[in-house]
């Protein structure tokens, strides 16, 4: 492909699709002891996390639902970058990773996998796909009833 | 394969694409082939000048000024409603009522027109495939006055079920809403049997014709509706401009729904009195540049004609229809018998939302969601479809460069060109 496709091939990498076609943590969470759901009403997305937290650390997190490639593929690399870290740590991570979308990246942080949803910089009516799922992971985490709304 | 060739555009239709600046602008290093219609329609040159020659020359503040230029500016704004009245054939221009846009029109009427008359036990009737403006209008006021709104079922190709309809109009019904044309599946509703139908059980008829005014000719008093909502802006007009029509002995026994300057005759603390229709539902200065700028957009669509750009536009969606079908893993969602030039369609393995953005990488603008329709996107179990929607500038090459791109799509998400 030419140049021109640079922006589509960085928005969609092998990752995405990979995540995409075969999310992880794909399932409703049994022992689940937060949950949240996330909506995205601009597209129709939507989603719902299952968090198990043990002695403040995300034992085990999974999410069920249905949205775009970029929020599928979100949302399963997300439940592979935050299980088993402590709590604290994902919502720093979730500040950090908003921040590196919307190009305001903080410190020098290594997102690993994350890396490649950097792609909807370019486009930016896509970054809510691609934080759809971290918004309902918060909510979950802080017990919020009302359901996650990238709007 | 190759889809066959459409024949010869019109020639004033193939000039059109000129009259449109915008349409000369690249995006994204492409060639833009706009084919978001039914969102919004790109505006002609003609349009924008009449908007910028009015407040380079006639601005100023309607039916209070004595100055020359008040005097002025109330003249084209009265003009450009007596413009609205031709082009609706109403047959008067007290009928026509200025609003933001369709959305602004159904909220008068649920608010003047149904609120202080329908009580517990009267129904208000809509259609499962209507737009969130002519549905949650509807859902507002049978909360404030006790009404039941009811739903006219949509088949598999995305037609009204008729037979349906005699069952749920009954001596209850107060008002039947119904789109002139579905945003969301192109479906070309039959407005005077549905009115018909209406009127025989003393219902009211309001058509949601936002879909509708750009791509055929409309009469209202053919139609026989009693109300008919529009929005400039799909009608190669100005954003924030609209219309209302409504029967005068409606419009005349309606009360206000918005308090401000021009709808009254007189203010006293004791008590106001209202202005004559239409002023009395144009509380507020109005949108005077957007209505000068609506009648241009009338005078252009005119010039063109009417009856060509119709033909045009169905001239392409016969085209896209075989084009896009012969592409293998497309769905095409609705399929009614009578349709305007929108197209909806899924992709099989592509969420909408990422075609969309693929096909904005090669310069094709669509929509991609569930297009304000949300209960019809439920009732054919999607969360939404990708829409490509016509305009008389549209041609064969649009309809080329959206065919390309959606296999452009396939052939990334099949991992293939990386």
């Amino acid at each position: 492909m030419s140049t021109h496709d640079d922006g589509l091939r960085e928005l969609y990498q092998e990752v995405i699709f990979d995540h995409n076609r075969s999310p992880r943590n794909f399932h409703k969470l049994d022992g689940a002891n937060h949950v949240a759901e996330g909506h995205n009403p601009l597209c129709g997305d939507q989603l719902t996390v299952y968090v198990r937290t043990e002695d403040g650390k995300v034992a085990d997190v999974s999410f069920v639902g249905h949205g775009c490639a970029i929020s599928t593929a979100s949302a399963s690399l997300m439940t592979e970058a935050v299980k088993g870290r402590p709590v604290e740590e994902v919502e720093a991570l979730f500040r950090d990773f908003h921040a590196l979308l919307t190009g305001k990246p903080a410190d020098e942080r290594d997102f690993g996998k994350l890396e490649v949803l950097t792609g909807v910089r370019e486009f930016p009516s896509r970054v809510k796909c691609a934080t759809l799922a971290w918004h309902t992971l918060h909510n979950a985490l802080s017990d919020e009833s009302r359901p996650a709304s990238t709007e | 394969m190759n889809a066959p060739a459409i024949a010869p555009l019109d020639p004033a239709l193939a000039r059109a694409a000129a009259d449109f600046p915008i349409l000369a602008r690249p995006v994204r290093k492409r060639r833009l082939v706009y084919l978001d219609n039914a969102a919004t329609t790109q505006k002609p040159a003609a349009v924008i000048e009449a908007e910028a020659t009015f407040y380079r020359e006639s601005n100023a503040n309607i039916h209070r000024g004595v100055h020359w230029l008040s005097q002025r500016a109330t003249e084209l704004y009265d003009a450009a409603r007596e413009r609205v009245q031709h082009f609706m054939h109403a047959a008067r221009p007290e009928e026509i009522v200025f609003t933001r846009g369709t959305t602004e029109a159904i909220n008068l009427v649920a608010q003047a027109w149904v609120r202080p008359r329908l009580g517990p036990g009267d129904e208000i009737l809509v259609t499962c495939m209507e737009h969130h403006s002519n549905i949650v209008p509807w859902q507002l006021v049978c909360e404030q006055t006790g009404a039941t709104l009811k739903v006219v079922p949509v088949d598999e190709r995305g037609q009204l079920e008729l037979e349906a309809l005699d069952a749920l109009l009954g001596p209850r019904t107060r008002l039947f809403a119904f789109t002139h044309v579905s945003n969301a599946l192109g479906t070309v509703n039959p407005v005077a049997e549905l009115v018909r139908r209406a009127h025989a059980v003393g219902a009211l008829a309001l058509v949601d014709g936002a879909q509708a005014v750009a791509h055929q000719a409309v009469d209202v008093q053919a139609l026989g509706c009693d109300f008919y909502a529009f929005s400039g802006h799909k009608l190669y007009g100005p954003t924030g401009i609209g219309a209302l029509y409504g029967r005068f002995e409606l419009l005349d026994a309606m009360g206000p729904w918005q308090g401000g300057g021009d709808m009254i005759r007189t203010v006293r603390f004791e008590g106001s009195t209202w202005a004559d229709v239409p002023q009395r539902f144009e509380a507020g200065t109005p949108n005077i540049a957007g209505a000068v700028g609506l009648a241009a957009a009338i005078d252009y669509i005119e010039s063109v004609g009417l009856e060509a750009i119709a033909v045009h536009e169905h001239a392409l969606l016969a085209h896209a229809t075989e084009a896009l079908g012969a592409v293998s893993g497309v769905r095409l969602i609705g399929t009614a018998a009578h349709k305007a030039g929108i197209l909806s369609f899924l992709v099989e393995g592509i969420h909408p939302h990422d075609l969309g953005t693929i096909l904005d990488v090669e310069g094709v603008a669509i929509r991609a969601g569930h297009h304000c329709a949300m209960p019809l996107m439920n009732r054919f179990g999607i969360p939404g479809t990708a829409r490509a929607s016509f305009a008389l500038y549209n041609d064969e090459a649009d309809i080329a460069a959206l065919v390309a791109a959606v296999r452009k799509a396939q052939q990334l998400f099949r991992g293939e060109g990386r």
